[in-house]
């Protein structure tokens, strides 16, 4: 996706997750937007939402390394590994302590979550770009204006 | 390599202020040429041809060149300001890359000096402008409502304006039963077929490039007629300094860097900067000569100085309604209800507000996750949904007044990509602008919550919100507090010209964008008037 570049800076970081950062991701993902079946959607930890993640690091490939390895930290050692109700208490560590970091790795989390098929029909979007098709608004009745109008000039003589 | 023989005119940028004045003085058939660091801009590419629209405003098509990163981009050290520059670098401009919310600055923002004795008057006045509005409102294609009693009564747009939608009809309903004034916006945006563009089709993304070409920019607009009527537009070419000519005083041409990383000489019997008032600060502070030591044009000191930037606040509330979201284009009304000064509100000068009619759903969830609105867990899909295409926010565009210690200059270290010394932000917010944002917050809550809102937030300025870049460069009449004259010419170089936003004397509190183009008209009409004696 438009977040990487065939052949990115070093400066943005190293563009691939390991298989553990995978996991850690995979469950933190788990706790912060579980799946529904009463909305129909899936989980942010789904296999083809992780994929989307995993190859969208970009810009901040950097921080999406530090916030892993901090959740991993305040785990000690293998967050993936620890109960659900462990898992939220280390999440909510993270959510206190993780920073700048933590910010742009839930903004990469979100915007592919939210641009997921399942989770855009879910939301009564249709699943596609808004070019060409676009959308339709209102016109409105700027009869409403009418009170506007009637009060008169506001700009200042200069 | 050197072009030892001389163009007639040399811009420098090809954004707003460069595409109007290369198109208005094409007509004198000199033989103009303008250079351009960035490249054209292919419509096709634009963001919302794609799926990941909504992501790339972070990444390719962020709005801060520091995130961007493109390889047509310089790097900008704005650590030291609590407001952060924003810009585009290509043909065009940051045309591709704004709102095209479209006001022109008010009659009294020209004169307030003498009406609220703060900062200087203009050398020019509205009514000199209000014909260059107008030509310029025809070569852009302004979509608007005749009428607006915040405006002199000649300000026509030229077609119909933009769907007043959901969001419109309840923000309207409650400025009325608030007795404010509203009035729907001059908006850069096509609403029917216009001079071979397209009408808006509502794609809701205008701010990251338009796919339809509804909204304009000078891409599109000023630069396809002054390419016919003869103009040369050398793109990728990154302009390091003007030099001159030691024995008049003169420019005498600039040094750049081409496609290939060459080293070029262009020799030029004027020069025009257009790179606006950061691009355009910087590059004079870089042009340093034995008779300018302190930068080109700058005798005065004030080259970089006065630097203003509209603090932005942002109130925005969730509804029970369903709003706009991101179903249209973001912006199209606007409010003008404090905008002249009223010293009883303890600040001078005023604000304008724009009405945004939502966002879109990437953007709802990253912001009120990142603002603890939108929880982690189990309750995180039915609060979303109270949320997602529930909001409208008003931006509040204050007035900054000019003061000497907000400033442009070179960072010692920080360089872009061929070594030319980045431009350095010194930046900070006054009393008087503490003051207006607060005021604007405060009746901008009231106004969300007359129209229903359940909860409000607010951003106080807008951390990236640098996107009008004013002031260092300041048109006036006395040459020691000024640096260009009240037609653009600099009071040290005399075939120095500069038509980009550095020339404002004061900010006004609305969008600069049409104030700048008209300026840049009036320009080349006063040097088309005065070709005979234009270095006199």
């Amino acid at each position: 996706m438009s977040n990487t570049l065939a052949n990115p800076p070093p400066s943005w970081g190293d563009p691939t997750l390991t298989d553990a950062e995978k996991r850690t991701l995979a469950a933190m993902c788990a706790r912060m937007i579980p799946a529904s079946a009463e909305f129909k959607v899936p989980g942010a930890d789904d296999p083809l939402i992780q994929a989307d993640i995993a190859k969208s690091l970009g810009r901040d490939a950097t921080a999406v390394h530090e916030a892993l390895a901090l959740l991993d930290r305040i785990a000690g050692g293998d967050f993936a590994a620890l109960p659900v109700a462990k898992q939220d208490e280390a999440c909510a560590t993270l959510r206190a302590e993780g920073g700048m970091n933590l910010t742009l790795t839930t903004r990469i989390v979100l915007q592919c979550y939210y641009r997921d098929d399942r989770v855009m029909i879910s939301l009564g979007m249709e699943p596609r770009p808004p070019f060409p098709k676009g959308h339709v608004l209102p016109q409105g009745d700027w009869s409403l204006l009418d009170p506007v109008r009637a009060r008169g000039k506001i700009w200042r003589d200069a | 390599m050197a072009h030892p023989d001389p163009v007639d005119v040399l811009i420098i940028g090809s954004g707003a202020s460069g595409g109007a004045v290369a198109w208005s003085l094409a007509d004198t058939k000199m033989r103009i040429v303008c250079l351009e660091q960035g490249d054209w801009q292919n419509s096709a590419n634009y963001p919302s041809t794609g799926r990941d629209w909504e992501a790339r405003q972070f990444a390719d098509m962020a709005t801060s060149p520091n995130r961007r990163q493109l390889w047509s981009d310089y790097p900008v050290n704005d650590d030291n300001s609590p407001i952060k520059v924003l810009n585009f670098n290509g043909v065009g401009g940051s045309t591709i890359l704004y709102a095209a919310h479209y006001p022109r600055l008010h009659p009294s923002d020209f004169k307030v000096k003498s009406l609220d004795g703060v900062a200087d008057d203009w050398p020019i006045d509205y009514h000199q402008l209000e014909p260059f509005f107008a030509e310029n409102d025809r070569m852009t294609g302004v979509s608007g409502m005749t009428g607006d009693p915040a405006y002199p009564p000649q300000k026509t747009p030229p077609m119909e304006p933009l769907p007043m939608g959901r969001s419109g009809r309840m923000l309207g309903e409650a400025m009325n039963r608030l007795g404010w004034h509203w009035w729907p916006s001059d908006c850069a945006v096509t609403t029917r077929e216009y001079e071979g563009r397209a009408p808006c089709i509502n794609l809701g993304h205008c701010i990251a490039g338009c796919a339809q070409g509804a909204k304009a920019s000078t891409d599109i607009t000023y630069w396809p007629a002054a390419i016919r009527a003869g103009v040369e537009l050398r793109t990728r070419c990154r302009v390091r300094e003007i030099t001159i000519d030691n024995a008049t005083g003169m420019a005498n041409g600039v040094v750049y860097y081409d496609k290939d990383g060459q080293e070029v000489f262009q020799a030029a019997h004027v020069v025009i900067m257009a790179a606006n008032g950061v691009g355009t600060p910087r590059l004079l502070l870089n042009s340093v000569s034995a008779k300018f030591p302190n930068g080109l044009a700058n005798s005065s000191g004030m080259v970089g100085r006065n630097l203003m930037f509209h603090p932005y606040a942002s109130i925005w509330g969730y509804f029970d309604q369903e709003t706009d979201g991101n179903r249209g284009p973001p912006l199209s009304l606007w409010s003008h209800e404090f905008y002249e000064t009223d010293k009883s509100r303890g600040f001078v000068r005023g604000y304008s507000w724009q009405f945004g009619r939502g966002v879109g759903a990437i953007l709802e969830a990253q912001q009120s996750m990142a603002l603890g609105r939108l929880p982690w867990g189990a309750d995180h899909h039915a609060t979303y949904r109270k949320l997602y295409n529930h909001r409208m926010n008003i931006a509040a565009i204050c007035e900054d007044l000019p003061e000497l210690h907000n400033r442009v200059t070179l960072d010692p270290v920080l360089k872009d990509a061929h070594g030319i010394p980045a431009p350095k932000i010194d930046y900070t917010l006054s009393e008087n602008s503490h003051r207006m944002l607060d005021h604007a917050i405060a009746r901008a809550t009231e106004c969300m919550k007359e129209a229903g809102a359940w909860d409000v937030g607010v951003e106080k300025p807008i951390l990236n919100g640098g996107w009008h870049l004013l002031g260092t460069a300041r048109m006036g009449d006395d040459p020691e507090r000024s640096v260009v004259n009240g037609w653009g010419r600099s009071h040290d170089v005399k075939n120095l010209f500069i038509v980009d936003g550095s020339v404002f004397t004061t900010s006004g509190g609305v969008n600069p964008t049409s104030t700048i183009q008209a300026i840049a008209l009036y320009v080349a009409d006063q040097m088309k008037q005065r070709l005979a004696t234009l270095f006199d």
